[in-house]
């Protein structure tokens, strides 16, 4: 079971956020394309640079503690799902925030402007 | 590069990324640091597990030394950077639903009120509209697109 310590963690990270999509209505799941899209770039460079630190011996997981299954460049699987629920947990936390407060975010139709359906 | 160094870089270039790349500005939001302390909260829970049982552990020589709930404080600026460039890209990706010069965009978070805004703007005849078509020089949206 100390295998999963890691995973688990991860999994605590999902469960916990997973009431605001579903009570707060953040709708972050529910537009997965903008979801993926806003993840990837946070996944390719911070496991870029986790590959370079393993590389380079700046930190390392207890095998004890992990499941074992490492993807290339000796990457952890758990570490590979922590650059998805991190930033997936960072934007549920900050749609909720919205959702609660009602503050814009800056991507709202109507501000700065912008001409509402389609009127020249 | 040590920890300390590559998470200096990290957090400038997603500070760069939010005002200049792609001018989402969300550190001038209350919104965004209002989000960013309630996952900084949890960032300290999770990193003082992860690093508080040894899930992950750190060479010294590449680390400043001091530690916040058993975690080196690089990884404040790690975690900052990582937030930051995740909820820039995901308004960004936002605003571009956000109808550009009056075209209605596909698939987009807004899409639903845009297309309800657009039907009702239609059906309700404006005098523009009655006056374009008075003057025969209205052209309809799909012989425009």
């Amino acid at each position: 079971m100390a295998r999963l310590t890691y995973l688990a963690v991860l999994a605590g990270c999902l469960l916990g956020t997973l009431p605001l999509e579903l009570w707060l209505r953040t709708r972050v799941y529910a537009r997965p394309r903008r979801w993926l899209l806003a993840v990837a770039p946070a996944f390719v460079l911070f496991t870029t640079w986790d590959l370079y630190a393993i590389a380079r011996g700046h930190w390392w997981y207890d095998p004890r503690q992990t499941t074992g299954v490492l993807l290339p460049g000796r990457l952890p699987l758990e570490e590979a799902l922590f650059f998805l629920v991190v930033p997936t947990c960072a934007i549920l936390a900050f749609e909720a925030v919205r959702a609660v407060l009602g503050w814009p975010a800056g991507d709202e139709p109507d501000v700065e402007g912008d001409c509402a359906g389609g009127a020249r | 590069m040590t920890y300390t160094q590559l998470a200096l870089l990290a957090a400038v270039a997603a500070v760069l990324a939010d005002t200049v790349l792609l001018r989402t500005r969300l550190l001038g939001r209350r919104l965004f640091w209002t989000a960013y302390a309630i996952v900084l909260g949890f960032q300290l829970v999770t990193d003082g597990i992860l690093a508080g049982r040894h899930v992950v552990s750190y060479d010294p020589a590449v680390i400043l030394g001091p530690r916040l709930c058993f975690a080196p404080v690089e990884d404040l600026l790690f975690g900052f950077a990582m937030v930051t460039l995740t909820l820039s890209t995901w308004v960004r990706l936002g605003r571009r639903g956000r109808p550009v010069r009056g075209r209605p965009v596909r698939n987009a978070g807004h899409s639903r009120s845009v297309r309800r805004r657009a039907a009702a703007a239609r059906a309700r005849p404006g005098p523009t509209t009655a006056s374009r078509r008075a003057s025969g020089t209205d052209t309809r949206r799909s012989s425009t697109r």
